[in-house]
């Protein structure tokens, strides 16, 4: 039984470099369960490498990486096979398989992690379809054949697929329009009142950061600091005064306000 | 503790005790057992989730849809100790009705699949000869304003697809012509006639092989790399950039391409037959014994003015097709990186296709035409 609370996210020195650039360096990151964690930063800060250090899909210059306690650099094939199951990621662009179809898509994982028959494969697709708003007949389509707003769905349905406890989505809402991003934050907050999930996403979203995120983190020089919005907000650094103080933050939060 | 599912009672009054692991990773197990359920339960059915471990969304949503197809809507339910998103998936299985397969489904049936084939394929005609239409419009304007000859980007593609394919369609052609004339010396043996490879070797070369070998090097060279170049930029949205910009894609992507491979594939050819004619002037020395100044002598004797220039004569020919052939499916490429795949297949096999086709109605020309 686990006395102290894990983080389910723990990143400690973390440090990237490529070709003589430093991205991170001597990041830490804590995220605890149940929270909806935004990663902010400007471009080429190392959002998304961020991201895929957490996932393993990169391995880091130096520094510790842990999920669910457990160093996600020294994870044997069975553990990773186990923690895999226990994440579910969105890409930028969605990244659905472009030969299968959502339906397929969804039931990629479930394929590849259960054994179900077809007819419990179809009925658990549904599901999860049903629960990010996607109507039935999206099922059978291909995602070339998708608005934006119904692959960001699509995407984040099939990392659902699992049940994971942990979600990463790298910019959820980005190419969608106003309507269809409120709709996405709608879901998120949703989907993570009814499930215990716990959120880590990147965004530029300023609505979505203000609407949804319990807690956000900056990626500065190559350090995070983080905090709730209020907290964040107010530290002096430039690049910090000029995103939340800035004209498009100014009437993001009239709005929010009002 | 394994899953199980324990259902009691009869008449109108059941209870079904969901006991054991119902997280998301028994899902395969919680779906046989409620396979099992009989289809008898009717009245009120008291689903117990009290002594379930952990349960998962996908095992709740299972048992949800199996009791719906047991009971329909007769059945009366009760949740007691549910795990939160009982409430959830409730309300996502009224709110999504059970689906109805669409319309569009449905099979066509042989007769409409020809259909659809017959008019898919008099599309693509009509593309293909619009393709042509642009493109030799393009061509005319070109004579008049030689602004529009882009001249380094066919520099660019003169390069790409004749420069850098010497090294291969050498080594092909000098390897095939050592093993024709191989294979011929040894069959000539048998008549004393081994003086005839020389003839062999420069008839084959110059007449078909040079030529032919190219243009299928070519085809998966360059035909490939045309469609899935041109192909990349239509999904990417540049082929739209350029047309916004009223910059014309034919003139700028498709002609200058078709252009320099109608420099290069005759070149490619000469060198070919250069490289060819040495092959198997080698293999004569060596394994027919034919010296130099005797292979000198016959080759003079055997080719006739016009050998040459029948092969070379091909090469032009073949290079368009080639050409348009690659750039038509690139620009056909629409949508999906799926579709980038299967142009670029189609493009090559197409155009070899087609060479093959053209060299065998040059054959059949050359010989009424007595060249």
């Amino acid at each position: 039984m686990p006395t102290i609370a894990e983080p389910v996210i723990r990143v400690r020195d973390l440090v990237n470099r490529f070709a003589g650039q430093i991205v991170h360096d001597g990041l830490a990151m804590d995220v605890s369960a149940r929270e909806i964690f935004g990663v902010v930063g400007g471009s080429g800060t190392g959002k998304s490498v961020l991201l895929r250090t957490i996932l393993g899909l990169q391995t880091p210059t130096a520094g510790r990486v842990e999920l669910y306690g457990r160093e996600v650099g020294a994870l044997s094939r069975a553990e990773r096979a186990e923690i895999v199951q226990r994440v579910g990621v969105t890409f930028q662009n969605g990244a659905l398989i472009g030969s299968l179809t959502v339906a397929e898509n969804v039931q990629l994982p479930l394929r590849e992690y259960r054994r179900l028959r077809p007819a419990a494969l179809d009925e658990q697709s549904r599901l999860c379809l049903a629960m990010v708003g996607l109507p039935n007949g999206a099922a059978d389509k291909y995602p070339s054949q998708l608005s934006g707003g119904m692959v960001k769905r699509a995407a984040l349905a099939r990392a659902l697929a699992l049940e994971p406890t942990l979600l990463c989505l790298d910019e959820p809402t980005a190419g969608l329009d106003p309507i269809s991003a409120a709709g996405f934050d709608e879901l998120l907050l949703y989907l993570h009142s009814q499930l215990d999930l716990t959120v880590v996403m990147i965004t530029h979203d300023l609505d979505t950061l203000f609407r949804t995120c319990s807690r956000i983190g900056v990626i500065l020089d190559g350090r995070m600091s983080s905090g709730t919005l209020e907290q964040v907000a107010e530290d002096p650094h430039p690049w910090i005064q000029a995103y939340f103080h800035g004209p498009r933050a100014r009437a993001t939060r009239r709005g929010s306000d009002g | 503790m394994p899953s199980s599912l324990a259902l009691e009672g009869g008449g109108d009054e059941w209870r079904l005790r969901i006991a054991g692991d119902w997280s998301a990773r028994a899902l395969a197990e919680a779906q046989a057992l409620l396979g099992d359920l009989p289809q008898s339960i009717a009245g009120t059915l008291t689903c117990d989730w009290s002594a379930a471990e952990s349960p998962g969304i996908g095992p709740a949503w299972a048992l949800l849809a199996r009791i719906d197809a047991i009971g329909g809507g007769r059945l009366r339910i009760q949740h007691v100790a549910p795990p939160r998103h009982v409430a959830f998936l409730d309300a996502l299985r009224r709110r999504t009705p059970v689906d109805s397969p669409s319309d569009d489904a449905r099979s066509p049936g042989a007769l409409g699949a020809l259909g659809r084939w017959v008019l898919s394929r008099g599309a693509e005609m009509r593309e293909f000869a619009a393709l042509v239409g642009r493109i030799v419009t393009v061509l005319a304007r070109a004579v008049r304003q030689p602004r529009s000859w882009r001249l380094p980007s066919l520099t660019r593609h003169v390069y790409e697809t004749g420069v850098t394919a010497i090294p291969i369609v050498c080594l092909i052609a000098f390897l095939i012509s050592v093993i024709v004339a191989y294979l011929g010396s040894q069959q000539l043996r048998l008549f004393g006639a081994e003086i005839f490879v020389v003839d062999l070797i420069a008839i084959a070369v110059l007449r078909e092989m040079g030529v032919l070998l190219t243009s299928i090097v070519v085809a998966g060279r360059s035909g490939s790399a045309f469609a899935a170049e041109i192909g990349a930029m239509r999904l990417n949205e540049e082929i739209d950039a350029l047309r916004a910009m009223d910059m014309d894609p034919i003139e700028l992507l498709v002609v200058p391409r078709i252009l320099a491979l109608v420099i290069s594939l005759p070149a490619l050819t000469v060198i070919a037959d250069a490289t060819g004619l040495l092959g198997g002037g080698l293999l004569a020395h060596y394994q027919a014994h034919i010296s130099w100044p005797q292979f000198a002598d016959r080759l003079r004797a055997a080719i006739a003015p016009t050998t040459f220039w029948a092969g070379l004569i091909k090469a032009p020919v073949f290079a368009v097709l080639i050409a348009v052939v690659g750039t038509y499916r690139g620009m056909r490429v629409r949508e999906s990186p799926r579709e980038l795949g299967r142009q670029t297949t189609i493009a090559v096999v197409q155009s070899i296709f087609l060479v093959i086709l053209a060299d065998a109605v040059f054959a059949v020309l050359f010989v009424r035409l007595g060249f």
